[in-house]
């Protein structure tokens, strides 16, 4: 079956493009421009050159044996964390700057969670000389200062955005009110492969390399493909950067893993696959949490990174046809995860990527009951931990001296 | 041709073309009133919109206040946050349409997308019709991705607005008019609401290419705050639609709700001078 949007955007029932008609121009210029640049070998040659030369890729497949050991299965990590600004998130803004650039717009925009996209977006707009206004949730700015700093370092003017429930969802509604009204010199870098078409389907397009390139270095290095693939999924542009290489390879089971927070139980969560219902939320129609009047619920994640109520439309599409499997794990699994990963490989990684971790370690222990040691996860580690640090920190109640005698 | 409608669903349901059509015969512009339902509160709500119509708005704007409001400004989405602090439901939205279209305009529903979609297409569109709706203004479906709505608000007799920008292509704008029901809600500037203080020189093309492909009543909208722009706009325009201004009387007046009556009929007049004067 074919897993593209047709021509209107739309996967399946999801997708489409829900957007004030102040918006539709710029997005169907937007739509030419990005599809003549991807048929345009100057263009992609270009792109995979900066990818290369700036962007630190190909990343590593990297062979987690502590970690493997400890589980039982062969667990592989994608390191994304080793880019250039430490995540996937640089494959998609220096996709969409060079697009900017080609479409002779000067000044881009972002929306940040956690800030890994805002500083990615800064990054990309110094590359290559735009102007750069970041939107971030108010409460995403106080427990995200360090990335807010970089942004601000990078040359950026980062905008705290106190509405609604200041935080992601927030930010992506004063970055659309932003572009309504500049739309004529602005592109808006969206940050995940959400929103109106053609964003879900060229984030996608501009992050693949995630998939394209692990599966290649799955067959050298292994000469097999993994059995199962896992990534984390808020917006889910990693996830989607990952699964594309392996939508058409049946035997390779494929995992999103949502923000469980407290417990799906609970209420407070950001599993909105596994919790919302069918709506349109920032241009598009997917899976929302929402209550019964279409208001959407905030959610609730220790990560910042996946604290969004929606999901790009892609994945609801592979979710209903059954392609990929998308469960929940919650903050505490995935602060157990990151610090196994930490002890056992000497990786911090993202809280976003130890989501990814938990949820393939839960996948590690069927595999190994199906198919014995042999078995492989690939886990996309989407971004390193470096931001992170605080949240860990109040986790774990480092920081302290060590109370023991080890002297 | 306009065909201006007035059907009977029981409670004077009625076109907003209607509104527009006897502007016109007064050889002057139509006045369109916009606030968010339950905004201070439900009752509060309902009290100013007929204060609206009592000053001299001659079709009333309910705003839906919904969680996401992405062509909305800072003011607009103040009231319709306070309203959803209050705890307003679509049910209540549903009991404003009523006691507004009572009071003898034409009373549309604006509203984003997704709480439509969530209440049910049909349902939705049903419940309005029985309230006495006119009908919806739907700033984040453009036609080409509306079709449930079209369906239904064509089954039950409900205009259908919707926008069209000055970032529109003709075509486009064709296509939109050819949609549309009741009138065609032009925007004025490239931006978001709120009041502003001089008002676009965007406005003028627009209507005429809008004019230009449909006999539609053409409202403009988005920044509008007095009558002397009022009056500037109803030079070209069928109608001027006004939201933020409204808003921030009430704002303004915070509890003292007489002065916040008070200031919003005062308003309304001024408004109301204003289209006929242009």
């Amino acid at each position: 079956m074919s897993y593209e949007a047709d021509d209107r955007g739309f996967f399946g029932n999801f997708g489409g493009r829900f957007m004030p008609e102040a918006l539709v121009a710029a997005l169907d210029e937007l739509t030419v421009a990005w599809e003549e640049a991807m048929a345009d070998p100057e263009f992609t040659g270009a792109f995979e050159a900066i990818l290369r030369d700036y962007a630190n890729t190909p990343s590593p497949l990297y062979h987690a044996e502590r970690l493997s050991e400890k589980v039982g299965v062969r667990i592989l990590l994608k390191r994304e964390d080793l880019n250039h600004t430490g995540a996937h998130k640089i494959r998609n803004v220096l996709g969409q700057a060079m697009l900017t650039k080609r479409m002779g717009k000067t000044r881009v925009i972002a929306e940040t969670g956690a800030g890994q996209h805002g500083v990615a977006s800064a990054t990309a707009a110094a590359y290559f000389g735009l102007d750069c206004t970041v939107y971030m949730g108010a409460v995403d700015t106080r427990r995200q200062a360090l990335n807010v700093a970089r942004m601000q370092l990078l040359g950026a003017k980062v905008i705290p955005v106190e509405s609604g429930s200041a935080t992601l969802k927030d930010a992506i509604n004063e970055a659309l009110r932003d572009w309504v009204a500049s739309v004529d010199h602005t592109a808006y870098l969206f940050g995940t492969a959400a929103g109106p078409h053609p964003f879900p389907s060229m984030v996608r397009d501009f992050c693949r390399g995630i998939g394209d390139e692990a599966r290649q270095q799955s067959l050298d290095q292994y000469g097999v493909l993994p059995d199962a693939i896992a990534a984390c999924v808020g917006g889910g542009s990693n996830a989607i950067g990952l699964f594309t290489a392996f939508l058409d390879d049946e035997d390779v089971k494929i995992y999103g893993f949502e923000a469980g927070g407290d417990g799906v139980e609970t209420g407070r969560h950001a599993a909105t696959i596994g919790a919302g219902e069918s709506g349109v939320l920032h241009g598009a129609r997917t899976y929302v949490l929402q209550d019964e009047d279409g208001q959407t619920i905030e959610s609730h994640s220790i990560s910042a990174g996946l604290d969004y109520p929606g999901v790009g439309p892609q994945h609801s599409h592979l979710s209903q046809v059954g392609r990929a499997a998308y469960l929940s794990v919650t903050d505490a699994e995935a602060m157990d995860a990151l610090a196994l990963l930490a002890r056992t490989e000497g990786i911090i990684p993202a809280v976003e990527s130890a989501h990814a971790l938990a949820g393939a370690l839960r996948v590690a222990e069927e595999l190994k009951a199906e198919k014995g040691p042999d078995a492989t996860i690939l886990v996309n580690l989407s971004g390193r931990g470096d931001k992170d640090m605080e949240t860990a920190v109040e986790w774990f109640g480092l920081g302290a001296e060590d109370e023991g005698t080890d002297k | 041709m306009v065909r201006p409608r007035c059907r009977g669903r029981g409670d004077g349901q009625v076109s907003a073309a209607i509104a527009f059509e006897k502007a016109r015969t007064e050889n002057r512009s139509a006045l369109v009133g916009y606030l968010p339902a339950g905004f201070p509160d439900i009752d509060g709500s309902i009290e100013a919109m007929r204060t609206m119509v009592a000053a001299g708005c001659d079709v009333i704007e309910i705003g839906l206040p919904y969680s996401d409001p992405v062509m909305d400004g800072p003011t607009i989405q103040a009231a319709a946050q306070q309203a959803l602090e209050g705890g307003i439901r679509i049910t209540d939205v549903l009991r404003t349409v009523e006691a507004v279209a009572a009071a003898g305009v034409p009373t549309l529903v604006m509203t984003y997308w997704n709480p439509v979609e969530r209440y049910g297409v049909d349902r939705f569109a049903a419940d309005l019709a029985s309230a006495g709706g006119a009908g919806l203004i739907t700033p984040d479906i453009t036609p080409d991705y509306g079709q449930d709505w079209i369906a239904a608000a064509d089954a039950h007799d409900l205009d259908k607005v919707f926008l069209v920008s000055p970032s529109s292509t003709d075509e486009r704008i064709a296509m939109t008019t050819a949609a549309s029901r009741g009138f065609v809600y032009a925007t004025a500037v490239m931006g978001v609401t709120g009041a502003r203080t001089s008002t676009s020189d965007l406005a003028g093309p627009l209507v005429a290419r809008t004019k230009a492909t449909s006999d539609l009543p053409v409202g403009v909208g988005l920044g509008v705050s007095n009558g002397d722009q009022a009056a500037e706009i109803a030079a070209f325009a069928d109608g001027v639609i006004v939201g933020s201004a409204f808003v921030r009387t009430l704002l303004d007046a915070g509890t003292d709700r007489a002065a916040g009556l008070a200031a919003l009929g005062a308003l309304t007049e001024d408004l109301a001078g204003g289209v006929r004067r242009g």
